[in-house]
């Protein structure tokens, strides 16, 4: 497919499909799984193009506003394209779960189709003019889907959302603003390249004055409130708990990943000396991620909360891997490498599982509620594997994943986090450890609650899956299981990229 | 044939005051034609001198005029005139389309429209200091009877402060130019022979004062603005456009084009520094920022929907006064940028609070609005003020981001703290529009009963052809030089090199 410019194409084809969306009323849901359908082969078809060597593909390069450091620049390493998979996936999913909008469809689906396009945008932008108008952009129909179709705080939490996210996008691009007004440029391979050498830095104290740690902690206070990071994360449960379930598939399962993405491809690769300098604090911030959020799940009486703050939880890993790699010194032997590999493959794939397990919880999150009329307290349920038993074994098998159980996909990440975090960080990972026991304690009460026991009035009649259902979930669980148990179907293509960004990483 | 554009708003002027009373529809479409016209001549004039070098002004008309005194009839153009004639050429056709309701007096009200839309042609396209001036004062006239005659809110007030400020402000710009052509001892009030004439720098270090704050005042410069809240919002829908959309941009374009160009040495330092304030220059920059940040902090206090936007005009002009005192490419470039942009925005913005939604609710109280569920009853309304919202704060996509953008890439090369206090301005731009759009259609105001009957037995009408054609045409623009700014850079970029070179900097 040389010659076709396919991730323009892909981050377009949803702005058309939306486009349609918005005029078929009735019809918008099916105009957005095919567009959804379409983009997950596409994405797909990236996938299989990428380089081998690790480095950057596909990209296509135009002129755009070259006075200012603007550039089409577009392109996709392991890394990139995985996010690319994992957003057409998640948003297809979230469209199946969406089923039952009977107010203003078309707008809906328009709203979540032009969210997809911003996270397409923001995956596969290597500009950051381009990068931040899609991060942005996906911001806007975020809100409203929360505004208009969410809860009964619905108000207040679209608009915590949206200040919290607002302003770590203006920290985020004053801290462009400085790099720009340094080094002239805006192009993330090229700053990249600048900052392995430690020009970077010279240029903006040349410039600027001794900044560059400021800029730093601009950068990073942009994304921790996006992923989120402790203690930016207070707008999230309200928001995870009041956005419609579907919507709420979409913030976890890609929005969050937005995040960790931008840490990986923006804030380490141009300020990881920087990071690596406040190591020590950014490691007991990701700590206590790991661990707040754990805690703060078990405490929880509404299901989407306690997803949500699992969330964090399992967030917060890939914070600490991240922040671990971020070693400013060396050990001196190849184990270090081997460490910060590990660390950070288990990173990328930890996106990209709890991206999957995650939207999987709160589509059955989304079921629940269908068939009891909206009940989601977790004291509301009881013995559901009686009535509907493929329910239960389907749920069973996203919370296990969730849980990190071996043989499905949410083990191979955190494993291969803590293998790597361990040797570079033994505090932290040991802390963190106390993270998963409590997740796995959250999990197993869920599993314990709504599964079994008595079944109450309201449950009565629970229907099991319909055929329907059924088809649309086994993909998903299927997935868990293929990359639980094939976990080198993606690994054999990330590593290359791992191998590939820490040659050009400076700590 | 730019120069036609200001011969045909004259003539259009005067056509639509010859008509006979009573035919409003010939009225209207008379001025359509006219202002769609007009924005014909300044698209061609724009493509015309894509790939020629923009930085050269073209002379489209010199003719002698007053020969004793050297004044000539002389228009040209730079790339900067291109962009800015432009605009105009697009604020008068969204003007003349969100006037389609007018029924009082509709060809007076439309002989004063295109007689100011004819002086601010005039005035972007006039290399002659005489000539400009008056111009200028050409433009000030209609805006008076536009607002006296069409207004609401106080309108008799509002018209006169305006007026005054303007006259005032005019007074100033006169005594400046008057003395640097005593000053400059040469025979002529042509822009390019004054600037040529090496005025004594003690000269233009009180010339540059007095003529910057003459022209800021149009611009909305803090503390001089309050003409433009009061304005704006009793001026009819078009006027407001006008107002924040392009006559605004008058002084800001004689600060850059007279001030700055004719007593470049008038920004030099005073040789002395008192609180960190050591020339012109910083006064300016102070002024500047704070009427980013206090147009701002006002516009989140206001109660009155128009009132948000009126204010939002002084904190977004600011951005532009801070640009051209930055004095660097990359500044000065963004300010000409934040004129279009801003030109095109609040227009948008006043079409749909002052037009569209008060036609149709009689109201401009946020507080009333609240109740009204406007996000159901005016969902095109609702979605063209979020995206109007949207490029307003300066968020990617938008000209508005693309403007300030680099004036704030501007004021930090110049001085930082500038972009740290304008960056403020910008957090609480956001806060404003937000607010002011989620109180005027997106509240969550319980839906009762009576209310549901109430809107159900009174539904707002549907909107019409002009309304939606004027919205997309606006909100269109934005998002074109949003997303290709190119367009414009490479007209400004070359006219704002010569200018800035040609000021010995």
């Amino acid at each position: 497919m040389s010659g076709i410019p396919v991730l323009t194409l892909l981050t377009v084809l949803p702005l058309v499909g939306a486009a349609i969306a918005l005029w078929s009323g009735k019809h918008a849901r099916g105009v957005a799984i095919l567009t959804t359908g379409a983009c997950v082969a596409l994405a797909l078809s990236v996938w299989t193009q990428l380089p081998a060597n690790g480095s950057i593909g596909l990209v296509e390069v135009h002129k755009w506003a070259p006075s200012l450091g603007i550039e089409y620049h577009l392109g996709v390493d392991g890394l990139g394209a995985l996010m690319l998979v994992l957003s057409a996936i998640v948003t297809l999913m979230s469209v199946d779960a969406a089923h039952r909008v009977h107010h203003q469809p078309g707008l809906y689906f328009g709203l979540v189709l032009v969210l997809e396009s911003g996270l397409f945008g923001s995956f596969t932008a290597l500009n950051f003019f381009h990068w931040f108008l899609f991060w942005e952009l996906s911001l806007i129909p975020a809100f409203f889907l929360i505004k208009l179709w969410g809860g009964t705080k619905r108000g207040p939490a679209a608009t915590q959302f949206f200040v919290y996210t607002m302003a770590g996008s203006v920290a985020l691009l004053v801290a462009f603003l400085a790099v720009f007004v340094a080094t002239r440029s805006m192009d993330f391979p090229h700053l990249t390249l600048l900052a392995s050498t430690g020009e970077l830095e010279q240029m903006v104290t040349a410039h600027l004055g001794p900044v560059t740690m400021w800029l730093a902690v601009g950068v990073l206070a942009g994304f921790a409130v996006k992923v989120p990071m402790f203690p930016f994360h207070t707008w999230l449960p309200a928001a995870y708990a009041e956005a419609p379930s579907p919507v709420t598939m979409l913030l976890t399962g890609a929005m969050s990943k937005m995040g960790v993405y931008g840490l990986l491809r923006i804030a380490i690769p141009l300020f990881g000396h920087q990071i690596a300098q406040m190591r020590t604090p950014l490691l007991v911030l990701a700590v206590a991620t790991v661990v707040m959020g754990a805690w703060a799940a078990a405490a929880q009486k509404d299901l989407k909360r306690v997803f949500a703050y699992s969330s964090v939880n399992h967030l917060g890993y890939c914070l600490l891997g991240i922040f671990a790699l971020a070693v400013p010194y060396s050990l001196g032997d190849a184990g270090q490498l081997a460490s910060q590999a590990a660390a950070l493959n288990g990173v990328i794939l930890q996106m990209f599982n709890h991206g999957v397990t995650a939207a999987a919880l709160f589509w059955f999150v989304a079921l629940l509620q269908q068939r009891t009329g909206g009940h989601r307290g977790i004291d509301d349920f009881g013995g559901l594997r009686k009535p509907a038993p493929v329910f239960a074994g389907l749920m069973g098998i996203a919370l296990f994943s969730s849980l990190g159980l071996p043989g499905l996909n949410g083990f191979v990440g955190e494993f291969l986090i803590f293998r790597g975090v361990f040797s570079l960080a033994w505090v932290a990972s040991t802390v963190s450890i106390l993270g998963l026991l409590v997740t796995a304690a959250v999990v197993l009460t869920v599993i314990q609650k709504v599964f079994s026991g008595p079944v109450p009035e309201h449950c009565k009649g629970f229907p099991d899956l319909h055929t329907g259902e059924r088809m649309a979930l086994a993909p998903v669980i299927g997935l868990m299981l293929l990359i639980g148990l094939l976990p080198q179907l993606i690994v054999n293509s990330v590593n290359p990229t791992v191998q590939n960004l820490l040659a050009h990483w400076r700590f | 044939m730019l120069a036609w554009t200001i011969y045909l708003s004259f003539a259009g002027a005067l056509i639509e005051a010859l008509l006979p009373k009573g035919k409003a529809a010939l009225a209207r479409w008379v001025a359509l034609a006219v202002a769609v016209s007009g924005l014909a001549l300044a698209v061609q004039g724009f493509v015309a001198a894509m790939g020629s070098d923009q930085g050269v002004r073209t002379v489209i008309v010199d003719a002698a005029w007053v020969p004793a005194m050297g004044v000539r009839f002389l228009l040209a153009a730079d790339g900067i005139s291109r962009v800015l004639v432009l605009l105009t050429g697009l604020a008068a056709v969204a003007g003349v389309l969100f006037s389609w309701n007018i029924e009082l007096r509709t060809n007076e009200f439309f002989a004063f429209f295109l007689a100011l839309i004819g002086g601010v042609y005039g005035v972007f396209l006039s290399f002659d200091l005489f000539l400009l001036f008056v111009f200028y004062e050409i433009a000030i006239v209609p805006k008076y009877f536009l607002i006296a005659i069409w207004g609401s809110t106080r309108r008799e007030y509002a018209a006169m402060k305006l007026a005054l400020y303007s006259f005032v402000g005019s007074a100033m710009v006169l005594i400046g130019l008057l003395a640097a052509y005593a000053a400059s001892g040469s025979h002529s009030t042509g822009l390019i022979a004054l600037g040529n004439a090496n005025l004594p720098i003690g000269f233009q270090m009180w010339a540059f004062p007095l003529v910057f704050v003459g022209f800021g005042i149009l611009a909305g410069m803090w503390p001089f603005h309050t003409w433009a809240p009061t304005g704006h919002v009793a001026a009819p829908t078009a006027a407001s456009m006008l107002l924040a959309g392009v006559v605004m941009k008058l002084g800001a374009y004689g600060c850059l084009r007279v001030a700055i160009g004719l007593f470049p040495q008038g920004l030099d330092p005073w040789g002395f520094s008192f609180i960190g304030v050591g020339s012109w220059r910083d006064v300016f920059a102070v002024l500047a920022v704070a009427g980013i940040v206090y147009g701002a902090l006002v516009a989140l206090a206001q109660t009155n929907f128009k009132f948000v936007i009126g204010y939002s005009s002084v904190s977004h002009m600011g951005f532009v006064l801070l640009g051209l005192v930055t004095l660097n490419q990359i500044g000065v470039t963004g300010a000409v940028l934040q004129m279009f942009s801003h030109g095109i925005i609040a227009g948008l913005l006043f079409a749909i609070v002052g037009r569209i939604v008060y036609e149709r609710t009689h109201t401009r109280q946020l507080a009333e609005l609240e109740t009204m569920h406007l996000s159901k009853r005016l969902p095109f309304a609702a979605w063209a003020f979020v995206i109007a919202g949207i490029a307003s704060m300066g968020l990617p996509g938008f000209s508005g981001f693309v403007a300030e953008f680099q004036v704030l890439v501007g004021a930090w090369i110049a001085k930082p703290w500038w972009t740290l206090a304008a960056g403020v301005g910008i957090v609480v731009g956001v806060a404003y529009t937000w607010r002011a759009m989620q109180k005027a259609f997106f509240s969550d105001a319980p839906q009762t009963a009576h209310s549901l009957e109430q809107e159900h037995a009174h539904p707002l009408a549907a909107l019409t052809w002009p309304e939606i054609t004027g919205t997309v045409l606006l909100a269109g623009v934005s998002l074109v030089v949003g997303l290709y700014p190119k367009i414009l850079l490479d007209a400004i970029e070359p006219a704002v090199k010569t200018l800035l070179a040609g000021g010995g900097r």
